[in-house]
């Protein structure tokens, strides 16, 4: 039997699908939000395909950073790397107090405007929470599990590869899930250089002075926002149940 | 056989294992008892090498246990430790078939294996393989940790306190399968616990320890008789020692001539449960039946109290 909120999520998906592949149904909704005669629904791209662009550069960056971030965790985790853990940390904390604004101030004039300054502020303001997680993960391990997979025999690398990441997994993701979502939102600004995302329809909104465009690339994004989080977190949850937690 | 010679192992300045030598016959049981922070787990996992001793050899069959990878020893000598540490991220069956899955063992012999280890300790494989440990009782978690320590058949099994966790009839329960278990596999074993009681039951020598010393190691009935210090004697317990002592024996070797009234008395119980019987049915002898159900003798107060009787 679902309970309300999973119907609710079902509804959202359903509401967004809908807009996306036909936002014209929506326009009775959005257009007491307009003055007369202005456009109600985005008219300078295909909604459904910047949403698509959207998600695949968080998609993208978020990747690279889960990677980099769980390398440097694994990395400065092992009995040999651990006298990197407080340089891993200022690098990562660094990306995570520079503003992406900033990020992508500097990265126009070396990559040009469009997608690639966008990912490297996603890349760069992603990685802390994916690390941090991580490391907690991997640092509070039960000593009597560890313990055990020594001495049965395991090689450092069976122990990281068949206890250590899937027990830390359920923090991992969660760390990947915060990333994700800080992502979609900042993603938007991505738009301001050029790249290709649901800030540009917020930012057609506030030039022509059109709050029906912004309203609506707002709750695109925020909608993603929310069911890419519970979907993760059904995740999160169903792994850890299953060892127990 | 395992010989531990001139072992130490020093952390800083202090030295937790303090030059032991101990030989330990093949097939045996030997426990290691001692109080807390005498060295006793340091010594077990120096066999196993998770801690590298200081100075000193240990070898297995006359082979250094240096001369292969640590990884490598492990997989060949069984561990089990307390609170079991079984994979919470793995069904019973996964966790049974470690070691077996790190050898590169057939699937089938693996399933085969697990499927004889369950059923030994009285573990349903149908019912239990597929569970997660955190769906078994402890006690069950408990018997799966001791069934991962087995399953890649090892000549020696190491096992830190794994009884430690249970309640007292789960855990003589589980101290008689564990005999059992070791007579069936001709596994040698060390046993570290802090049950007296235990020590007495489990083993065919003792070792104590006290501040990274071994200070005696002998069968229980030397102990007894002979402590070597007062600390050994305190550890023993003064008021426990003629029940401990006839608990080591059986009823056999105390049969008299001659007969005596009342239900019998099984020869293959200790010597300090036909003395309880005694004592609770009020009566000074009782007719001892050999396990055919035969009467070869009896038993009596007298005779049971010469026999508990220390060195005068
Ligand atoms: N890695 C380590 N570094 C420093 N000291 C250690 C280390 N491991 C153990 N010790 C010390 O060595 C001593 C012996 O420890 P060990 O675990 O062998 O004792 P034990 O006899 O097993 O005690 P218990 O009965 O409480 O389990 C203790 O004082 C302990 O603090
Ligand atoms: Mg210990």
């Amino acid at each position: 039997m679902p309970n309300l909120s999973t119907l609710f999520r079902a509804g959202a998906f359903l509401v967004l699908v809908a807009f996306l592949l036909q936002p014209q149904w929506f326009e009775p909704l959005l257009r007491p939000l307009v003055q007369e005669n202005a456009p109600v629904i985005y008219n300078q791209g295909s909604l459904l395909q910047l949403t698509l662009l959207h998600l695949r550069t968080v998609a993208v960056a978020t990747a690279a950073a889960s990677l980099v971030a769980l390398a440097l965790a694994i990395l400065v985790t092992r009995s040999s790397g651990a006298e990197f853990l407080p340089l891993s940390r200022s690098l990562v904390n660094i990306g995570q107090t520079f503003p992406p604004v900033a990020v992508l101030a500097l990265a126009v004039p070396i990559f040009g405007f469009g997608e690639k300054p966008t990912l490297i502020a996603l890349f760069l303001y992603g990685l802390l929470p994916i690390f941090e997680n991580a490391l907690t993960g991997l640092t509070t391990l039960p000593p009597s599990v560890m313990e055990a997979a020594r001495g049965a025999g395991m090689t450092g690398g069976q122990r990281l590869l068949k206890v250590e990441l899937p027990l830390a997994m359920p923090v991992i993701l969660a760390g990947i899930r915060l990333s994700v979502v800080i992502s979609l939102a900042t993603a938007t600004i991505g738009s301001t250089v050029a790249a290709k995302t649901l800030g540009e329809v917020i930012i057609a909104g506030l030039q022509s002075n059109n709050l029906a465009f912004v309203v609506q690339g707002g709750l695109i994004v925020a909608t993603l926002a929310v069911l890419l989080h519970d979907g993760l977190q059904a995740a999160e949850r169903k792994l850890a149940a299953r060892m127990g937690r | 056989m395992i010989e531990i010679e001139n072992i130490t192992k020093r952390y800083g300045e202090t030295a937790v294992v303090d030059d032991v030598s101990l030989t330990i016959a093949p097939r045996t049981v030997t426990v290691v008892v001692g109080t807390s922070g005498s060295g006793k787990t340091t010594l077990l996992r120096m066999i196993n090498r998770l801690v590298e001793p200081t100075a000193g050899t240990i070898r297995l069959d006359g082979e250094d246990n240096r001369s292969l990878p640590g990884y490598e020893l492990r997989r060949r000598i069984g561990y089990a430790i307390q609170g079991h540490g079984l994979f919470p991220h793995r069904t019973v069956a996964q966790n049974i078939a470690t070691v077996p899955t790190l050898l590169g063992w057939e699937r089938s012999r693996i399933d085969a294996k697990v499927d004889e280890l369950l059923q030994l300790f009285q573990l349903d494989p149908a019912a239990f393989g597929p569970r997660f440990p955190h769906e078994l009782s402890g006690g069950q978690q408990q018997r799966v940790g001791v069934a991962r320590a087995l399953a890649a058949e090892p000549k020696v099994l190491l096992m830190d306190e794994p009884f430690g966790a249970l309640d007292p009839i789960i855990r003589a329960k589980a101290q008689d399968d564990l005999l059992t278990i070791q007579k069936h596999f001709e596994t040698t074993i060390i046993l570290v616990t802090h049950d007296m009681e235990e020590a007495f039951q489990l083993a065919d020598r003792i070792a104590v320890m006290d501040k990274g010393k071994v200070v005696q190691y002998a069968t229980p009935a030397e102990m007894l008789i002979k402590p070597a210090t007062p600390f050994v004697e305190s550890l023993i317990g003064v008021s426990e020692r003629p029940y401990r002592l006839l608990a080591i024996e059986q009823v056999s070797s105390a049969v008299e001539p001659g007969s005596a009234d009342g239900a019998a008395i099984s020869s293959a119980l200790t010597q300090r449960e036909a003395l309880a019987e005694l004592l609770w049915s009020g009566r000074s002898a009782l007719p001892v039946a050999d396990p055919a159900g035969a009467i070869i003798g009896k038993v009596s107060l007298e005779g049971l109290a010469k026999r508990a009787a220390g060195p005068a």
